[in-house]
């Protein structure tokens, strides 16, 4: 079920990701400013976008789950919002090197873009734990829903605010100008976004999948062997059941 | 701040983009040790359902000889 055009997916983003990277370091001219180090900037800014999205992706799964009661959504929510944020762990990373390579220093307390990741980064690392603090699934599962609504929520509001903030060194890519990229970087960054969105479709499909056969398979156990021989259900910040 | 020199800036890339490939590599390798416990499962799964299988035909060919026996 959640495997479907997986196979597809997972072609379409290789080729995309190799031809993004070919078009990083073989197309696109160095930045006129920042040199050879604004490569990074294919990198990062997709992955931050792509990595916000999937909080907001998870947030509109848990609307659905809390609408219709159906344990998919959750499970949905659940695999969006643990892909962000491996996501948002290479966002950190590459930015702060980005920042040392261009700022000469690792990180910079008193920019409110990264501050403000940082804080989405740090609500959504909650969101797990929160998940294994309670027991019964169908709380669980409902309990996580409200965070991941209000999370996913609290992403464009946090977008506007630094929108509103004074700038201050961290550029502002998307601006209502439209930008002010040159054809190839702009050709370039848009491929790179493309291919992000699709390795991270491909991922979260591929996660799915291989938690729901996980669920299917231990609910056959049960049913052949009896719930005795299938043993206890672990303690779990993942659904359980679908 | 004026641009790095290419020789300065090359570490900083490649590092930023193998830290992409690294965790794109370890999440990988996360689902595939999954699959591998899928996999495990499912033998122990067809496992228990041959077993059955075998001891279900056991007790047939049983009855079948036991109804085979001249009183």
């Amino acid at each position: 079920m959640f495997g479907r055009g997986l196979r597809t997916l997972s072609i379409a983003s290789v080729v995309l990701v190799t031809g993004a990277f070919a078009l990083v370091f073989l197309y696109a001219p160095n930045d006129a400013d920042q040199g050879f180090v604004q490569k990074i900037f294919y990198l990062h800014v997709p992955l931050a976008i792509v990595a916000l999205g999937g909080f907001v992706a998870g947030g509109v799964f848990a609307i659905q789950y809390l609408r219709t009661g159906d344990r998919g959504y959750d499970l949905r929510s659940y695999v969006a919002i643990h892909l962000s944020l491996i996501l948002g762990l290479g966002v950190l990373a590459t930015g702060s090197i980005w920042a040392k390579a261009s700022w000469g220093a690792w990180w910079v307390w008193d920019e409110p873009t990264l501050v403000s990741f940082l804080i989405v980064f740090l609500l959504f690392a909650c969101y797990q734990p929160l998940r294994f603090s309670i027991d019964d699934p169908e709380r669980q599962a409902r309990y996580a829903a409200v965070f991941a609504i209000i999370g996913g929520a609290f992403v464009p509001l946090n977008f506007l605010a630094v929108r509103l903030a004074s700038s201050l060194i961290h550029p502002r890519v998307l601006g209502t100008t439209g930008g002010s990229m040159p054809g190839e970087m702009r050709l370039t960054f848009l491929v790179s976004l493309v291919a992000m969105v699709c390795l991270f479709v491909t991922l979260w499909k591929y996660e799915l999948a291989s938690k729901h056969a996980s669920m299917r398979l231990r609910r056959l156990k049960r049913a052949l062997a009896g719930d005795d021989a299938a043993g206890p259900l672990a303690r779990t910040s993942a659904p359980t059941q679908i | 701040m004026p641009a790095l020199p290419l020789d300065d800036a090359g570490p900083y890339v490649a590092g930023a983009y193998l830290v992409f490939l690294a965790l794109i590599l370890i999440y990988v390798a996360i689902m595939a040790s999954k699959l591998v416990r899928i996999e495990r499962e499912l033998v122990e799964l067809s496992d228990l359902v041959e077993g059955r299988r075998a001891a279900a035909a056991d007790e047939e060919r049983d009855a079948e000889r036991s109804e085979a026996v001249p009183r």
